[in-house]
């Protein structure tokens, strides 16, 4: 049987978000009508968007690969060319997995919006940031790049001011906007850098092809330009240190599910960004853009956990974690850069593969844990862990699948969180024998790093599942919680089975990406990646490191009987008692006896004090005996520093530049007309 | 067949000598300071007793709770499966090496700390939370001075490590090696929770680390996380010897050689324990924040030790 040719699924999948957009807005009125139909819609078209990623992916090159237009253009030099790549098709692989999922478990999570908000509305920016995200991954012409970007950031504008009565969310909104706008500024000058540098006269020149051919012509001073425009403008949007101000923001305050693709796609598209300029178009790259990344992506990801580390809102802290895995997923792409200049292009596709896995791992954890902390919000109505405790008694399901995508995110084995990080390992610690320069030291100190990283994150997401789910309700919401709705449950199972798949079968998954490589790299797979008939993973040499996670787990499962031995030779007749929690004596502990979010970071809030600047105001009120004081008023507050130093400032710099520039403003036609008249000299003057 | 052969044995060792070194540090401990101490096999009757004990359960305790101690058990053994104890390969080395070595016990410390967390007792949470925080500290050394030797030995699967020692360039006093070897001893101080970082003979509920996590745990499931605790212990101690002094470790599988590598690797571990005896007879605990600087100085030790391989290559 042929298979169906990708680009003819991905015209479908188009289709039909625009369909499920539009027919959303149509049933405004009628919202059962409009989240059927809006999130039906969608459902559908990811299913055929994760089969034109897949199939994109392992047709070879030739027709099926065509570009094709979208809609036949009628601006000169605009053409609406799509076109299925390897790259372009793993990418839209992630959003169309993450698509079907979150439109799963939006048929139940939405139905809290009855009454209140338009779920006509909601789906149909939904549909519409969908069908935006799959064209920006498949644009292939720098004029519909941008526009495709540009309607991306629109439409998660909308999404992320949905609730716009808080003003938190209004202001987390502008935030948002304004970060991605100037984010798009600067890749607008980027391409435009590439333009002339391609000497563009055709609407042709305009293309991704011709940039391809573009390479080592261009100047090198032309070349860092564009590499730092670009670095900046996908950067604000991947939510790099220090441009990330306006992630922990925007990303908590959407609904959750939206949250979720914020936070599982969205943010990845500025990869996808540095990831088609830097390794499709640059030719060669020197060293010092390897070295900026993987410092960036270092630097990434010790903040971005430490912050995280420091939040006691659930979805704060996961969007916090989003800009640590970014950081390790830079990592890996910066290696790769570094690889790719000293002419170690075997590395260089450990690396990047290690890069792009993480990827799409991020994606799926993350969005897993953001739906789980939806279907927290729900049943609680609140983001904050201080309120909840004790809901793994109260919605098992909910606290498995959220330990599980935990486990996951921590780079804990057997899942696929540990499996990338396994790979960045191993590409860093490589790296070490490649050149001779001092720069070598830089491998094994991030790889440090990352280890660092990793041991917080795991020490973050013992707060977070353990303050959520574990121990007695700390308030009166979370003690009457409630499971959530069975298609929320079949949203987070699926995204839940895919953790597990890419744990336990990364060579499986990973042969998916060697499209991708030979098309960057024009490198096949690491012949050792893949061993023992794809049960071990390796990495670049025969006597390498090796990882099973499968091995590991079935090892596990087959060292389980040991504990159960032991149970049946001694302790058969030991008996099982339920009984209190020791007290120290008192009668009984209360909810507010127990260990705080906040007391349970403490000990790094101390440690790492330099970096949080914490302030803290005790007021305490005293009867007459100083030991015993009769109120108690403690607060506690940490500011980021890039928000109180570098932002802050700068605002208020703007602010001060324009009262002064309003004095120019004065409203008298005179003034103006002499200013127009200024400025048209000074034109002719240039352009004689 | 012989890698089946190889797992139930290295299992069985795992098992049966991890409480004799808690044993034999206890018991040396205790003649230093003057006491008569217990016998070396007093940890094995403590595990038959707790084995055999009722359990009380906390009323809040989820699955969780019951769950901990063998995910702890089963990750802490997969771990030590991983490890070259007598023979230059170990029994697991192609499922994995340092890296999952490392994964693995951070896995059972995962559990471990929501363990704690469970009942809703304050103890509980303050042992985690200090738990977490003293693993994130200790995390970034203890991987730095493994990278060091595995840049060195071009491999981080551990067998290879072991295998590159043996070879003619390798060096007893190779600065790197020093480096790190006293980087990785400061760590495994920490992981096993020893005198200066948590004491492990201690109750007393503001001080304890590793003890506070445990609290509300008893009968046979204080048997398996004491077990692990000390299985633990053993694989870290086995990682320090036997990379470092890789001395008459069996290359090839006949049992004299298994055999005289055996009576090797007890000595050395005995020496170590020996080592770790004196560090925790001459110390006092350090106080909580004092143990970062600890720490930071072992990342330290371990940053030089990679610069010296850059340096004396």
């Amino acid at each position: 049987m042929d298979l169906p040719s990708p680009t003819l699924l991905l015209q479908i999948a188009l289709c039909v978000y625009g369909l499920g957009a539009a027919g959303s807005l149509l049933a405004l009125r009628r919202e059962k009508m409009a989240n059927l139909f809006g999130f039906g819609c969608a459902m559908v078209a990811a299913c055929f968007g994760i089969g034109a990623g897949v199939l994109g992916l392992i047709s070879g090159p030739g027709d099926a690969r065509a570009a094709f237009e979208l809609w036949p253009s009628l601006i000169p030099y605009l053409q609406l060319t799509v076109k299925l790549d390897p790259l372009g098709a793993f990418f839209v692989l992630i959003v169309s997995f993450l698509a079907l999922a979150l439109s799963v478990y939006s048929f139940g999570y939405v139905r809290g919006f009855y009454g209140r908000k338009s779920v006509g509305v909601l789906a149909a920016f939904y549909n519409a940031l969908l069908l935006a995200t799959t064209l920006v991954f498949t644009a292939s012409n720098a004029f519909f790049f941008l526009i495709a970007w540009e309607i991306m950031a629109l439409t998660a504008y909308c999404l992320v001011s949905f609730e716009h009565e808080k003003s938190e969310t209004r202001s987390a909104g502008v935030l948002f906007f304004i970060m991605s706008h100037i984010g798009t500024g600067c890749l607008i000058l980027g391409f435009l850098l590439l333009f002339q540098a391609a000497g563009a006269q055709s609407p042709g020149d305009y293309g991704f092809d011709t940039f391809r051919t573009l390479g080592d012509k261009l100047s090198p001073g032309r070349r860092d330009a564009a590499f730092l425009l670009f670095l900046f403008g996908f950067g604000v949007k991947a939510g790099i240190v220090p441009l990330h101000i306006w992630l922990p923001e925007a990303h908590p305050v959407a609904p959750s599910n939206v949250s979720a693709l914020l936070s599982g796609v969205l943010i990845k598209t500025g990869i996808y960004g540095l990831t088609r300029v830097l390794f499709d178009f640059m030719g060669t790259p020197p060293n010092w853009w390897g070295v900026t990344v993987l410092t960036i992506g270092t630097i990434s990801a010790v903040l971005g956990v430490l912050y995280a580390l420091m939040e006691h809102d659930l979805k704060r802290l996961l969007a916090y974690h989003s800009i640590e895995n970014i950081g390790i997923i830079l990592m890996g792409l910066g290696a790769s850069l570094m690889f790719l200049h000293t002419h170690h292009p075997v590395l260089a596709t450990l690396a990047l593969i290690a890069g792009l896995y993480h990827t799409i791992n991020h994606a799926i954890f993350k969005a897993l844990l953001f739906l789980g902390a939806g279907a927290v919000l729900h049943a609680t109505h609140t983001r904050n862990m201080e309120e909840m405790g004790g809901l793994i008694k109260r919605m098992p399901k909910t606290a498995f699948f959220f330990l599980i995508g935990a486990v996951a995110i921590s780079a804990l084995p057997p899942l696929n969180g540990f499996v990338s990080e396994w790979l960045t390992y191993q590409s860093l610690l490589q790296g070490f024998g490649t050149t001779d320069s001092l720069v070598r030291l830089m491998f094994p100190l991030s790889g440090a790093m990352l280890a660092l990283t990793g041991a917080l994150a795991a020490a973050c997401f013992v707060k977070a599942f353990g303050i959520t789910f574990l121990a007695q309700p700390r308030s009166e919401q979370a003690a009457h919680a409630h499971e959530a709705s069975p298609s929320m449950i079949v949203g987070m199972g699926v995204l839940t089975a895919a953790c597990v798949f890419l744990g336990l079968f990364p060579t499986t998954f990973l042969r998916l990406l060697e499209p991708v490589t030979q098309q960057l790299i024009g490198q096949p797979l690491p012949a050792y990646l893949s061993r023992a008939d794809g049960w071990v993973l390796g990495n670049t040499q025969e006597l390498g490191g090796t990882v099973s996670t499968v091995g590991i787990a079935l090892m596990g499962i087959c060292l389980l009987p040991i504990p159960l031995v032991l149970w049946l030779l001694f302790g058969r007749r030991a008996r099982v008692r339920i009984g209190p929690t020791w007290d120290c004596g008192l009668r009984g502990l209360t909810p507010q006896m127990e260990y705080t979010a906040t007391g349970f970071s403490k000990p790094i809030r101390m440690i790492f004090k330099a970096l949080f600047r914490p302030r803290r105001e005790v007021q305490r009120e005293y009867d007459y005996s100083p030991y015993f004081a009769k109120t108690l008023r403690f607060e506690s507050h940490i500011e980021e520093a890039f928000v109180t130093r570098l932002y802050r400032p700068l605002n208020r710099g703007i602010l001060r530049f324009s009262r002064r520039m309003r004095g120019l403003q004065a409203g008298s036609i005179q003034a103006y007309l002499i200013y127009i008249f200024i400025t048209l000299v000074l034109l002719l003057m240039f352009a004689l | 067949m012989i890698t089946l052969l190889s797992i139930i044995l290295q299992t069985g060792l795992l098992l049966a000598l991890a409480p004799l070194i808690s044993g034999c540090i206890r018991n040396w401990k205790a003649k230093l300071q003057n006491r008569r101490g217990a016998r070396v096999w007093q940890p094995y009757f403590d595990l038959v007793k707790f084995l055999r004990k009722d359990m009380v359960i906390s009323e809040h305790a989820s699955w969780i709770f019951r769950a901990m101690p063998y995910v702890l058990f089963i990750s802490t053994l997969l771990a030590g499966l991983m490890m070259p104890l007598v023979h230059v390969s170990a029994p697991l080395s192609l499922f994995g090496g340092a890296l999952a070595f490392v994964g693995l016990l951070a896995l059972g410390r995962f559990f471990l700390a929501l363990g704690g967390l469970d009942p809703a007792s304050a103890f509980g949470g303050m042992g985690s939370s200090r738990e977490m925080t003293i693993a994130a500290v200790a995390e970034p050394a203890l991987m730095l001075a493994i990278f060091t030797v595995a840049i060195t030995a071009g491999s981080t699967n551990l067998s290879q490590m072991l295998m590159a020692a043996q070879g003619p360039t390798w060096k007893l006093l190779n600065p790197a090696h020093v480096l790190a070897f006293a980087a990785l001893f400061i760590v495994l101080l920490a992981e096993t929770g020893r005198l200066p970082v948590d004491n492990p003979a201690t109750h007393l509920e503001l001080t304890m680390i590793h003890e506070a996590m445990i609290l509300e745990y008893s009968g046979r499931y204080l048997a398996l996380i004491e077990w692990s605790a000390s299985i633990k212990q053993l694989v870290l101690m086995a990682l320090l010897v036997n990379i470092f002094f890789p001395v008459g470790i069996a290359t090839d599988p006949s049992p004299a050689s298994m055999g005289l590598s055996l009576m090797w690797f007890l000595a050395k571990l005995l020496a170590i324990a020996g080592a770790v005896v004196l560090v925790e007879t001459t110390n006092a605990k350090l106080r909580l924040f004092r143990v970062p600087d600890l720490l930071s100085a072992a990342f330290i030790l371990a940053t030089l030790a990679l610069l010296s391989t850059f340096l004396f290559q």
